[in-house]
């Protein structure tokens, strides 16, 4: 890892005794401590280590709530409701799970979308960006199953519909959804093999993580001007004191807005059939995802046999059925990102000195909002063009106008150095 | 400051986003008056007399039909009864227990430990006796159709467009019987017309009825007035945790505010020297 | 905080500096105590949700009727997930309870200490040594060297009072909270 250099030293016999055997302190002197940051990151940095503690009070909170939870069928709502009411401080832990997973993932949209502005993904940071697309999986799949586990009606439904969705595979789709099942319906099988699922995929996620921060101190944060760090003196600063301290007080902004939630608004994130026990026999006359599928959702049911963009793709209906398009394109939606630092030809990394990318930038971000309105409502008239056009416009602006602005945009002119957009920004205000 | 100020209309941004996504998919049905609650608000709390008014609706009217669960007798203590009240409340039911020695199952008089013992044994006697329709266990009621009981978000900012409060939902529901369909709507044998209920064509009988209890503490018992005791207990029936939930975060909001104001500072101090 | 050693460690050049740097301290200092309450209130939630919940501590106590034990016999119940033995003791066993000095025993208790009516024992039947349950209540158990409780674990012998005597047990068998709210009835807890 190139981090920050350590000219650790320390007084303490014992703490010589191990960093003779394991070099622990150096590492973490040099990684966390002098680590080399660019002086010029704003507050959209901080969504990177927010992400990290929300993660750990997920982690802390869902281990708590395994030890009074029951995974089965018959007792999982009510070993919820025994938390919510018995257990010691357990409506309050359930709370902080419950829009914990809600506040993950504004968290990490941010983040993400921080990424797409300032061309984070850029080289050489590839293999951080697509660590960080298998962490988004990664948190789509656990929050899922998670949402499974009070067994209410959308818990119930939400699985059999997200579960059907393998169907769509030829030949082998029913045979997969089975598999996933444990029996022929979602039931007791598929409840325990979620929550057995749910609690691996978290510490999945942490070794991700390691991963996505080890890629990240290779070549160090990008920063606003999307310039790479020329003179370490002049234009970075150590990490601590100066990120431990802004991290921390974006941090105390975040615990504000979550605090909000958990005490004044629990269920403003949820729905109210989850609060009703599953009944395999009626179906809730809307069913919706969790807010941050809503997007993914659309994307889904935006595949009709009618809609153009399946005639085309599937060479007007011979190659596949609109449902497995929907599938597909959902899945697409996710993956395609990967392939985002090859589809930028641009060799400006910041939207800042980009200014056709950042308008079509944040019309990508507006189509997502819509995509995720368009996701909440049921499909009907309107509604129904309204996800299409979006879902094209989302592939369109990622496979056709990310590349194409890249080659024809002529960018503005970049600093010479951060050092020298700091003082030049500087100069500009007084 | 323009950057904090950017972030924080995102954040609410997405936040607002996120809730009313779900919230305009519940749709369906007439939106119900907002009513003021003593609960609503961060300073919410529940009025205990009508808490015990509402109990007693619930023993003597939704109790022949609807289940409490999740509502254990110890539970009352919250509504301000005594350890020996409880008890004699208690002990008036029986509950069933067993198998003794003989493998025998046996009634016995509830303790407070016990739940409210249901109606029926099962969803299917229940069905049974009540013309196919399963009364819904009333524990989470509030909660399960709407708002979650309280949500002050909503309620003061956005709730045009939300879910309704799940209480406003069943005070308008229970005070929402007409005694004939209006024209053209042509109400199924067995069903009775209600303003506010999905379809309008619901199983329930109108319950409640002037005079239908006799208060212990002399309140005239005028439909609206048993309609807002009986969902004030509902409603802590969902959320018993309600006010030590508001009353925590009270602190714990300014407890945030307080240090986060200090990190800020301290942030200020450190990076003076950053140019 | 490279900054702080590098200040503390040049000669005073001002005093403005030194004010400076004291503000500077006291800021983080009082940032750090204010952050550790926090955090340490926090923690507190967590490890409080492992101790009983409201319903196991609702269970708490247990109606018994004994009408059914004949003298010398004993039965065992259930009262907090422990059993509970109660013996319908013989006259001969309550006068070899009686009898016994207390300077024999490694903790001292009288009989009448540990009984409300003497010919009925109630106590949990969980051996204080490391948790295991005593035999003895059954016909052609063994009743250990003092014709009371033996605890097949460690050998631990019990006597008619379910007094430790010998072994490596270190207290008597507890006796719960319990009252007779009619002949035949035990209230315990």
């Amino acid at each position: 890892m190139s981090g920050g250099t350590s000219n650790f030293q320390s007084n303490s016999r014992i703490v010589n005794w191990i960093e003779h055997r394991l070099p622990i302190f150096s590492f973490m002197d040099a990684q966390m401590n002098q680590y080399p940051t660019p002086k010029n990151l704003n507050y959209f940095w901080n969504f990177g280590s927010l992400a990290g503690i929300v993660l750990v009070i997920m982690i802390v909170s869902g281990i708590t709530l395994a030890m009074s939870y029951t995974p089965h069928t018959e007792y999982a709502f009510t070993s919820v409701e025994r938390i919510m009411r018995d257990v010691n401080s357990g409506w309050l832990i359930r709370y902080i799970h419950m829009n914990g997973a809600s506040i993950f993932f504004i968290v990490v949209y941010i983040h993400i979308f921080r990424g797409l502005y300032y061309g984070s993904y850029k080289a050489p940071r590839e293999i951080l960006w697509m660590i960080g697309i298998f962490i988004l999986l990664a948190m789509m799949a656990t929050a899922f199953m998670g949402y499974v586990l009070p067994w209410g009606q959308m818990s119930f439904w939400g699985a059999t519909v997200i579960t059907n969705l393998f169907s769509a595979i030829p030949l082998v789709g029913d045979y997969i959804v089975q598999l996933l099942w444990g029996g022929f319906v979602v039931d007791n099988p598929t409840l325990n093999r979620f929550f057995s699922l749910h609690y691996l995929l978290p510490f999945v996620i942490v070794g991700l993580v390691f991963l996505h921060l080890w890629a990240l101190h290779m070549h160090h944060s990008n920063n606003p001007t999307g310039v790479e760090i020329k003179d370490e003196k002049q234009d970075t600063i150590p990490f601590h004191p100066y990120y431990t301290i802004k991290d921390l007080y974006g941090l105390g902004l975040m615990m504000i807005f979550f605090a909000f939630f958990i005490f004044f608004a629990p269920n403003y994130f949820g729905h109210p059939d989850n609060y009703i026990m599953a009944d395999p026999l009626v179906t809730p006359p809307h069913i919706v995802p969790e807010w941050y599928f809503l997007p993914f959702y659309a994307i889904l049911r935006a595949f009709t046999s009618d809609y153009w963009v399946y005639q085309v793709i599937s060479l007007g209906g011979t190659l596949m059925s609109a449902k497995l398009a929907g599938v597909i394109a959902m899945f697409a939606s996710i993956l395609v990102l990967l392939l985002l630092p090859w589809l930028d030809r641009s060799r400006v990394r910041s939207s800042k000195y980009r200014p056709l990318y950042r308008f079509f930038f944040w019309v990508f971000a507006i189509d997502c909002v819509i995509l995720g309105w368009v996701g909440g409502l049921p499909p009907e008239g309107v509604l129904v063009t309204i996800g299409q056009w979006s879902t094209f416009w989302y592939f369109f602006h990622i496979i056709i106008i990310v590349p194409v602005v890249g080659v024809l945009e002529r960018p503005k002119p970049l600093p010479d150095s951060i050092a020298a957009s700091v003082t030049g920004a500087t100069q500009a205000a007084e | 400051m323009k950057m904090t100020k950017t972030l924080t209309a995102i954040a609410l941004g997405l936040g607002i986003l996120a809730g009313a996504g779900n919230a305009q998919a519940a749709g369906a049905g007439v939106k119900p008056p907002s009513q003021d609650w003593s609960f609503n608000g961060i300073f919410g709390t529940y009025d205990r007399a009508a808490l015990q008014r509402g109990f007693q609706v619930y023993r003597n009217v939704c109790a022949n039909c609807h289940s409490l669960d999740l509502i254990a007798f110890r539970n009352l203590g919250d509504l301000g009864y005594n350890e020996d009240e409880i008890k004699a409340i208690a002990s008036s039911y029986e509950v069933q227990d067993g198998p003794n020695e003989d493998g025998d199952m046996f009634s016995r008089p509830a303790t407070p430990a016990d739940r409210w013992p249901a109606p029926f044994p099962n969803s299917k006697a229940a069905a049974a006796a009540n013309g196919g329709a399963v009364p819904p266990d009333l524990s989470l009621i509030t909660k399960a159709r709407g708002a979650g009981g309280d949500s002050a978000l909503r309620v003061s900012l956005f709730h045009p467009g939300g879910f309704a409060l799940g209480a406003d939902y069943l005070h308008a529901l229970l005070t929402g019987y007409k005694e004939e369909a209006p024209a053209g709507f042509s109400l199924p044998d067995g069903k009775y017309y209600n303003e506010y209920f999905p379809g309008h064509a619901i199983s329930m009988a109108p319950p409640l009825y002037e005079g239908a209890v006799e208060y212990e503490d002399g309140t005239a018992a005028t439909t609206e007035q048993l309609s807002s005791d009986v969902t004030m207990f509902l409603a802590w029936a969902a959320e018993p945790e309600l006010e030590t939930r508001k009353q925590t975060g009270i602190k714990v909001i300014l407890f945030l505010i307080v240090l986060t104001a200090m990190l800020y500072a301290l942030k200020r101090k450190i990076w003076s020297d950053v140019h | 905080m490279s900054e702080t050693a590098n200040h503390a460690g040049q000669p005073t050049s001002g005093g403005a500096e030194i004010d400076e740097q004291t503000r500077r301290d006291f800021l983080i200092w009082s940032t750090a105590a204010v952050g550790a309450v926090g955090t340490a209130i926090a923690v507190w939630p967590f490890i409080d949700q492992m101790n009983p919940a409201a319903d196991t501590l609702a269970l708490a106590s247990t109606e018994v009727d004994i009408s059914q034990i004949a003298v010398g016999q004993s039965i065992t119940v259930i009262w907090r997930g422990k059993p509970v033995f109660i013996r319908h003791r013989t006259p001969e066993e309550i006068s070899e309870a009686e009898s016994v000095s207390l300077d024999q025993l490694p903790d001292p208790q009288t009989d009448a200490d540990r009984v409300v009516k003497p010919e009925w024992l109630v106590m949990v039947g969980v051996c204080t040594h490391l948790g295991c349950i005593p035999l003895g209540q059954k016909q052609g158990d063994s009743k250990g060297e003092f014709g009371g409780w033996f605890c097949p674990c460690h050998g631990s012998h019990y006597d008619t009072s379910g007094r430790i005597r010998k072994g490596p047990a270190p207290t008597n068998l507890p006796v719960p909270s319990y009252e007779f709210t009619d002949d035949n009835t035990v209230l315990i807890g």
